[in-house]
């Protein structure tokens, strides 16, 4: 069984979430002709642990401009294309701003982008709860090995791995503490 | 929590245990928040995916909200009633099993009005079945989605006090629910004048009585079952007047209740006969509510038993 | 006529010894005997006299789609029989001379058992007039069991006048116990599973209220009764009860209702579908209990054949009824047996002694001896297999015993000194 090694420390991963956070509040500002541009913004998570990803990002970035920023959660489940070899699994939440998506600048959120698989789940699910005005994705690692043409916004850390390895997010609100570890196979 | 239902197919309450059951409720919450607000109530969770419904007994609403439920996952759905079809023409139900499997029908909703036909039926197809009510047997979804109604009212099943009451003997929607309230915690009581309860009752998780005004006060949950007119002339009970007024919910008896006791009946309902009209009108009855959450809870087991390996 | 010489077997399961079979009776018995005829090597196996079935459906007239007296004769040789009683519910029904001679010519012709016909009580077993039973029991077939098995003779009065009437017949009326307004629609026993399953009960005093009031009648009229598959725990306490006051009551017992509970209605097969219903596991032993005591005098198969369209359907709508004749020896055997309730002897007794005293067949049931008819059948008792539905004999396949390990096989039977089965073969 080898052994995991770190990638990110729980300090590297707050530090990662301020630069991300930062780098999200420039770009709420350039896309838009009037104000920070941070009303518009919509952090959705995917779930499990985009959602509490999400949720660092807004708490930072109000804390960074006092401004607050809507969060919500898609569950992209029933819009896997795996299910059928991988079997059903529980639901988790979907919970959107009750000021909804339309004609706003979403930014997904997900610990890990690997095949990019979820995240054409999170869109085909997206495009069913209304129409925003863009779509762009943060994610905290991409280890690249994309089976679809999908491409990260904001990248906390780009981290070349082969396929085989097993890269692990672990965050506190899950897994009662933060940090990243690769693991070979 | 697990991720999956141990069976694959739901042929009786019996067929869940608390994780199981707990699982159903809690993907039904989730797809009706999912759902919640939006303009396309489709997901595409079951594209490619066939289902058929086998329904040998008229009931609109069950059949109805089986269709809703598969639409609204993206499956094939079939309608196949037994009236006009080789059915009636008298075809054996095992030989329409197999006409079915050799449609590749993944899933199969049946009605049935012999009790375990749906238990048979399961013996002779490769896809899963779901029970929507056979016989005097059961009719778990009802129940699931009477325990969903219980749990969004209330807020919590364990400990929860549920009168059922009515004509237990004949009532596969009491058979359910005792079965799968049981299984969540709560605590059944059934009340009917003892002609309705069935020999062999004294083996079931409940609480039995005859006097519907005694147990009243302390319920949290009053379940009215409908009581068949027709029942009468099999002596038993004298009339449906005596009937009504030993075991039927009027305001009178409504007004006994606690203030957050709820209303819930399986429908369709005999107003004036086991329910009065301003009690099944009123803000304590869940009926309508309970139409809309039945669709949510078929989505949560047509997903859970159809979405995976099939 | 064929001249058998049998070594080795051990008579009620007793001492070894050798039987010399000649010309239909029993030629002679000893150690050692010798003899140039044909030689049966027969070491270790139990040898009684042939079995008597008091309770056979062969459904011809009517149903040969299901059985035929011919197929029934097989499955009978095979399992041990000698004489089995054919009961009258066919299409036409058993209830005229006509109907039982037919019956009883194919038995002839078949040749592999006695086939004894039963007589419908009521005509058409409509439970209405009595049918002409003196022209049946003085017809070729010799009918002195009556029966509208499958239905109750319901009307008290129309009972009382058929257990009257049967006296002068040396006859008996076989009646099958079930009050029909307590069992309207019933599916299973009444109890806890019926309630859980959703199946309209049939209860166990629906089978008792009417033994009750039959063994007043027939204490009342000074009759013979015989009640047919017993299957409660108070039924044997009522018949227990009406011996001891010196009613002339006997009845019998079906293997399955001493082997088989209400359990096995759990998944609808409704292989287990059977009149009167399985009933509870203490229901089994109040009936295991009786027949060791003797309360209860017979086990008979109630071989009922089924096709399967009439079986391979929803509960409620199959018929009831479940084959019998191949296996009855091996669950009696297995139940009564080797759970020490019954010597081999007392088996001879519940099996062919008694039943075919109440069928007052001559022939049967005698005792294994020198000068009696050599109506015989030899049993390894300690063979087991697994009942396959597909190698009986029948031509219905509803066998409730399908996939289950059962002890004992019958390895020959003869008939009259004649082989009907040998080497679990029927001999034609």
């Amino acid at each position: 069984m080898p052994e995991p090694q770190r990638l990110l420390t729980a300090d590297d991963v707050t530090r990662v979430v301020d630069r991300m956070a930062h780098q999200l509040i420039e770009r709420a500002a350039s896309s838009t002709t009037e104000g920070d541009g941070l009303s518009d913004l919509v952090l959705v998570g995917i779930p499990t642990r985009g959602a509490p990803l999400a949720r660092r990002l807004a708490a930072r970035i109000e804390a960074f401009t006092g401004t607050p920023v809507d969060v919500g959660t898609v569950d992209i489940t029933l819009y896997r294309d795996d299910l059928r070899t991988r079997g059903v699994r529980a639901l988790e939440e979907t919970r959107l701003p009750d000021s909804g998506v339309d004609g706003r600048l979403v930014v997904l959120v997900d610990d890990v982008l690997f095949s990019g698989r979820s995240v054409r789940a999170a869109l085909d699910g997206l495009r069913d709860v209304g129409r925003p005005r863009a779509v762009q994705l943060a994610v905290l690692v991409d280890r690249g090995h994309r089976e679809l043409p999908i491409k990260a916004d904001f990248v906390g850390k780009n981290v070349p791995t082969a396929r085989t390895q097993q890269v692990k997010v672990r965050l506190a609100e899950v897994d009662g503490e933060d940090g990243v570890t690769i693991t070979d196979a | 929590m697990p991720d999956a239902l141990r069976h694959k197919h739901l042929l009786e309450a019996a067929d869940l245990d608390l994780d199981d059951a707990t699982l159903v409720l809690d993907t039904a919450a989730q797809i009706e928040s999912a759902l919640a607000g939006r303009e396309v109530k489709k997901l595409p969770t079951l594209r490619g995916r066939t289902v058929v419904n086998l329904f040998f007994e008229d009931s609109t609403r069950t059949r109805i909200s089986f269709e809703l439920a598969a639409k609204r996952l993206s499956a094939d759905v079939i309608n196949f009633s037994a009236k006009g079809s080789s059915v009636s023409k008298g075809e054996s139900l095992k030989d329409t099993a197999l006409t079915l499997e050799a449609m590749g029908a993944d899933g199969i909703v049946v009605r049935h009005s012999a009790s375990g036909a749906p238990h048979r039926l399961a013996t002779w197809v490769a896809g899963s079945v779901v029970n929507a009510g056979d016989g005097t047997h059961e009719h778990p979804t009802q129940a699931l989605l009477d325990a969903f109604t219980i749990r969004k009212r209330l807020g919590r099943l364990e400990g929860v006090r549920v009168v059922i009451t009515g004509d237990v003997l004949h009532s596969r929607v009491a058979r359910s629910n005792v079965r799968l309230l049981h299984t969540l915690g709560a605590e059944v009581t059934l009340v009917a004048p003892p002609t309705l309860l069935p020999v062999g009752i004294g083996s079931w998780p409940v609480t039995v009585s005859y006097d519907l005004d005694a147990v009243l006060p302390t319920a949290d949950v009053v379940m009215m079952l409908r009581v068949q007119a027709e029942r009468m002339n099999a002596s038993f009970f004298p009339s449906a007047r005596e009937y009504s007024r030993r075991y039927g919910l009027d305001a009178d008896r409504m007004a006994r209740l606690a203030d957050d006791a709820i209303v819930m009946h399986p429908g369709p309902m005999v107003r004036g006969m086991e329910i009065a009209a301003d009690v099944a009108d009123s803000a304590r009855s869940t009926i309508v509510e309970q139409v809309g959450n039945g669709v949510s809870v078929r989505m949560a087991v047509l997903y859970l038993l159809l979405g995976g390996n099939a | 006529m064929t001249t058998l010489l049998i070594r080795g077997a051990r008579p009620y399961g007793e001492d070894a010894v050798d039987v010399l079979v000649k010309d239909g009776v029993v030629a002679a018995i000893g150690t050692d005997l010798s003899s140039t005829a044909e030689t049966i090597d027969a070491t270790g196996l139990v040898l009684l006299p042939g079995l008597v079935d008091l309770h056979t459906h062969l459904r011809e007239p009517g149903r040969e789609d299901t059985e035929t007296v011919l197929t029934g004769s097989r499955a009978a040789a095979l399992g041990g029989y000698t004489a089995v009683h054919a009961m009258a519910n066919t299409d036409p029904v058993a209830d005229t001379a006509g109907v039982v001679e037919q019956v009883w010519r194919l038995g002839r012709d078949a040749g592999l058992v006695d086939v004894v016909p039963v007589g419908a009580v009521t005509v058409g077993l409509a439970g209405e007039r009595l049918a002409e039973l003196g022209a049946m029991a003085d017809s070729a077939a010799r009918v002195r069991v009556f029966s509208d098995d499958g239905k109750c003779v319901a009307d008290p009065a129309l009972m009382r006048r058929a257990l009257e009437y049967t006296k002068a017949l040396d006859g008996v009326v076989a009646q099958h116990a079930e009050e029909p307004r307590l069992t309207v629609g019933a599916q299973m026993h009444e109890g806890d599973r019926s309630a859980r399953l959703g199946l309209t009960g049939w209860p166990a005093v629906a089978e008792e209220a009417i033994i009750a009031r039959d063994v007043l009648l027939a204490e009342h009229v000074g009759a013979r009764l015989h009640v047919c598959h017993v299957s409660t725990a108070g039924s044997v306490e009522l018949i227990r009860w009406a011996k001891s006051r010196g009613v002339q009551v006997t009845a019998e017992v079906t293997p399955h209702h001493l082997l088989l509970t209400d359990a096995c209605a759990e998944g609808y097969d409704a292989t287990f579908k059977v009149n009167p219903p399985l009933r509870t596991a203490e229901d089994v032993a109040a009936l295991r209990a009786g027949l060791a005591d003797g309360t209860i005098d017979a086990v008979a198969t109630d071989h009922a054949p089924h096709a399967a369209e009439d079986k391979e359907v929803e509960w409620a709508q199959a018929r009831p009824g479940m084959l019998g004749l191949e296996q009855a020896l091996s669950v009696v055997v297995g139940t009564m047996v080797e759970t020490g309730l019954l010597t081999w002897r007392e088996v001879a007794d519940r099996m062919s002694v008694r039943p075919a005293a109440i069928g007052r067949l001559a022939g049967h049931g005698r005792p294994v001896a020198v000068g009696e008819p050599a109506n015989l059948v030899l049993v390894d008792p300690g063979a087991r297999s697994v009942v396959d539905p597909a190698a009986l004999a029948s031509k219905s396949r509803n066998s409730p015993y399908a996939g289950r390990e059962l002890p004992a096989r019958v390895v020959h039977t003869l008939l009259r000194g004649e082989l009907s089965v040998r080497d679990g073969k029927v001999q034609e």
